[in-house]
C-alpha cells in the first residue's frame, strides 16, 4: 500500500487496512518451498526415468527424449486429474506441482473437464485454454522477439 | 548422477515459483508466464541448453522448458529461412507439449465425468 493511496482514504478506512494486515494469516513460506522443492524435484525426477527409458529402448538422444517425456507426463496428469488425486497433491505441494508440464496439463484437462457439461465445442473447445491461454500466448511472443533479436544479431551483425 | 541433478534442479525452479506465490503474492498465471519469458530469455542468451545437459529432465520438465523449446524451434528455421522463419518455425519443436495437452484434454473430456 503506498502513501499516495493511503492519505486519499478515511481514518477509519486506514484503521481497517492496519487491522486487516495484522489479521492476514502468514504464509509459511519456508515450509512451502520445502514441499515445493521436495515434490517438484520428485516430479522431474519421474521425468528422468521416463526419458531414461526412451533413450535406451526407442534410440532417442539427450536432446530428442524431452518431447515424449512431457507427452508421457501428460498422459499421466491426465488420470491424475480425471481421478482427481493431482488436486490433491497440488493442495500440498503449492508451485511443486503447478511448475512442472504437469500442471500446465493439469490446468488444460481440468478446465476440459470441468467445461464438459456446456457441450463439446462451445464448452470444452472453447474454455480448454482458459488457464494455459497465457503461458501460450506470452511463450509464443516472447519467444518471438528473442528469436527475432537473436536472428538479427546473427545473420546481420555478424555474431 | 543425472537423477540427482534432475531432482534438484527441478526442485529449485519449483523453488522460484513458490517464492513468487508467496512473497510476491503473484497468481499461478502471472507466475507461469514470467518462467516461460524467463526460459524464452534464457534460451537467447544460450544458458538454457547447458542446463538441459547438466540436470536433464530437471530442465525439461519445469514450464520454463516450453520458453526455451518455443525459441528453438524459431531459431532452427531462421537459419533455414531467415526472418520469416522465425514466425513460421516457432512451434516445430514445441509441439509435444502443447499438442499431447490439447489431446489428451479432450480424451479427458470424454472420459471423466466433472465432480461435484
Amino acid at each position: 500500500m503506498g502513501d499516495k493511496k493511503k492519505q486519499k482514504l478515511k481514518p477509519n478506512q486506514q484503521q481497517y487496512q492496519a487491522f486487516q494486515q495484522k489479521r492476514e494469516t502468514k504464509r509459511p513460506i519456508f515450509k512451502n518451498c520445502v514441499k515445493a522443492f521436495l515434490v517438484g524435484g520428485f516430479i522431474c525426477f519421474i521425468g528422468q526415468l521416463i526419458s531414461t527409458f526412451y533413450i535406451y529402448q526407442f534410440n532417442f538422444t539427450e536432446k530428442t527424449a524431452g518431447n515424449p517425456t512431457i507427452a508421457t507426463l501428460i498422459v499421466i496428469t491426465m488420470l491424475l486429474t480425471g481421478f482427481g488425486v493431482y488436486d490433491r497433491i497440488a493442495q500440498f505441494a503449492g508451485a511443486g506441482s503447478a511448475v512442472p508440464v504437469t500442471g500446465f496439463g493439469n490446468a488444460v484437462i481440468s478446465s476440459a473437464i470441468e467445461y464438459r457439461s456446456e457441450g463439446f465445442i462451445l464448452g470444452v473447445g472453447s474454455n480448454m485454454l482458459k488457464l494455459a491461454g497465457p503461458v501460450i500466448v506470452y511463450g509464443v511472443f516472447s519467444a518471438f522477439v528473442v528469436a527475432i533479436i537473436k536472428t538479427i544479431l546473427t545473420q546481420w551483425g555478424g555474431f | 548422477m543425472i537423477f540427482f541433478w534432475a531432482f534438484v534442479v527441478g526442485g529449485l525452479i519449483c523453488v522460484i515459483g513458490q517464492i513468487m506465490f508467496d512473497v510476491f503474492k503473484l497468481s499461478p498465471a502471472h507466475t507461469l508466464t514470467i518462467l516461460v519469458i524467463s526460459g524464452a530469455i534464457l534460451d537467447g542468451i544460450g544458458l538454457y541448453e547447458p542446463l538441459i545437459d547438466f540436470a536433464g529432465a530437471g530442465a525439461t520438465v519445469p514450464i520454463t522448458s516450453f520458453g526455451n523449446s518455443l525459441v528453438h524451434g524459431a531459431m532452427q528455421e531462421a537459419e533455414k529461412h531467415g526472418l520469416i522463419g522465425v514466425v513460421t518455425g516457432m512451434f516445430e519443436v514445441t509441439s509435444a507439449g502443447i499438442s499431447a495437452a490439447i489431446i489428451f484434454g479432450v480424451i479427458g473430456a470424454i472420459i471423466f465425468k466433472p465432480k461435484g
